[in-house]
């Protein structure tokens, strides 16, 4: 991407963040234009997961500030901010005592839609990420790990926001199944062009669903790559992580 | 037995007395329900009032209840009708159990659910109302379980100053050194400290978040 590419959808500029007298992110700068799909990579405890909670402003930035579209977050109405960002993470943000209807449509049904255009939705997205329509009565508890996490993309797609955070979406989820959702996920972002920040550890993952990588280390951003130049890059960092790949 | 026989010679005073005694019990319970799920919900999203409040029920909990009717006993508008008393005095023992079981129930929500559901743009009113209330009921149920038990055994003690209740029978007994009379007031009481703890138990097991 060209500094003189569009104004991008969400950027970082200069983020400190610190939780007591512990450095979590240090100066990052980035910016994830529309459409593509921004992988964050790096180990546990390298500010993965902090980076995403800064977009829709779980957390804030002790120095800096975090855009989206344009706009700091710090002065956006937080509650719109989230509504018009699709959060996924690992399983267990679905709601226990809530059927797989309900937690599908819970942003759009508080969001005041009509009920009627609610179940229509339900039953589109379903289909959309390849569950069949009966069920959604289940309760979470009666899906399997890979329809927990059908469901919990489904619901974030709900109220059709632009922006999608994914925070390790398929980390629990058994290698074929897996393999299964990251395919579906590529024909889907095919098809919606979403603007995508995807966080995980593993390599694999990161090179067959990001548009462009952000490698990260200790609160640092390390380098931004496609995968393409990922994998040929002599930066250190980028080649230890391609060495392990290879030796996997 | 001359127990049984006692009570069912004199069973119009026995229902009447389990009535008075059901009275006082569900009125306390409700108001503790009313002012202890408020404070609950409190504490469990500002920490910092946790001991004060939780310490203040606690202390109250320690005071022996015979000596707890006796301090309101002098209260203006209170210490008009025993009855009165007798709730209020019920009313702040319950509080413990509910406001310790809200607090804990709350706390007790899976974070990852809370976050979920933050991160989906929830206000904090629709957080509370649709997903931790609701998370949290079986708990709450449970601590309102264990403050009805408490308070049926303690209303006991509310014939002391004269608000009724099974207790007449056991005061009276005592008085009369008569067995059959303490147990008149005594079974009654146990068995409906009993249904309530099932009765609660049930619905509880029912509304059971999987």
């Amino acid at each position: 991407m060209h500094p003189s590419s569009p104004r991008p959808v969400i950027e970082f500029r200069d983020v400190y963040y610190r939780v007591g007298s512990v450095q979590v992110l240090l100066g990052l700068n980035l910016q994830v234009q529309s459409g593509e799909t921004l992988v964050l990579l790096g180990r546990s405890g390298s500010g993965k997961t902090t980076t995403l909670k800064l977009v829709n402003r779980l957390l804030s930035p002790t120095a800096g500030e975090v855009r989206v579209n344009g706009t700091p977050t710090a002065e956006a109405d937080v509650i719109q901010l989230r509504r018009s960002i699709g959060w996924v993470i690992q399983e267990v943000g679905l709601f226990p005592h809530f059927t797989v209807e309900r937690n599908i449509g819970l942003v759009p049904t508080i969001a005041g839609w009509p009920a009627p255009r609610i179940r229509a939705r339900v039953e589109e997205l379903l289909c959309l990420v390849g569950l069949s329509p009966d069920l959604a009565t289940r309760f979470p508890h009666q899906l399997s790990g890979g329809q927990r996490q059908r469901v919990g993309v489904a619901r974030a797609l709900a109220a059709d926001p632009e922006i999608l955070l994914m925070d390790e979406p398929f980390g629990a989820l058994d290698p074929l199944t897996r393999d299964e959702l990251q395919r579906e996920f590529l024909s889907l972002q095919k098809a919606l062009h979403k603007t995508v920040v995807f966080v995980t550890h593993d390599l694999r993952e990161a090179l067959r669903l990001g548009t462009r990588i952000a490698l990260m280390e200790a609160g640092r951003l390390i380098t931004v790559l496609t995968p393409q130049e990922f994998l040929r890059s002599t930066d250190p960092w980028v080649a230890a992580y391609v060495r392990f790949l290879e030796m996997a | 037995m001359n127990v049984f026989r006692f009570i069912f010679h004199n069973h119009e005073q026995v229902l009447e007395l389990t009535l008075e005694h059901l009275w006082l019990v569900g009125i306390s319970t409700l108001f503790a329900v009313l002012i202890g799920l408020p404070l609950g919900i409190v504490i469990a999203r500002r920490p910092r009032l946790n001991k004060l409040i939780l310490g203040g029920a606690n202390i109250i909990q320690t005071i022996p209840s015979l000596a707890l009717f006796g301090f309101l006993l002098p209260m203006p508008w209170l210490g008009q009708r025993a009855d009165r008393l007798a709730i209020l005095a019920l009313t702040l023992y319950a509080l413990l159990p509910i406001i310790r079981n809200t607090y804990t129930g709350i706390r007790g929500v899976d974070p990852a659910v809370v976050e979920a559901g933050l991160g989906m743009g929830l206000t904090d009113s629709q957080l509370l109302l649709q997903v931790q209330l609701p998370l949290a009921l079986s708990v709450i149920l449970s601590g309102v379980r264990v403050a009805l038990v408490i308070s049926i055994g303690l209303a006991t003690i509310a014939a002391a100053i004269g608000a009724g209740g099974l207790g007449e029978f056991i005061f009276r007994g005592l008085a009369m050194v008569d067995d059959r009379v303490i147990l008149a007031g005594a079974i009654p009481a146990a068995v409906l400290a009993l249904v309530a703890d099932l009765g609660v138990g049930w619905i509880e097991r029912r509304l059971q978040p999987r």
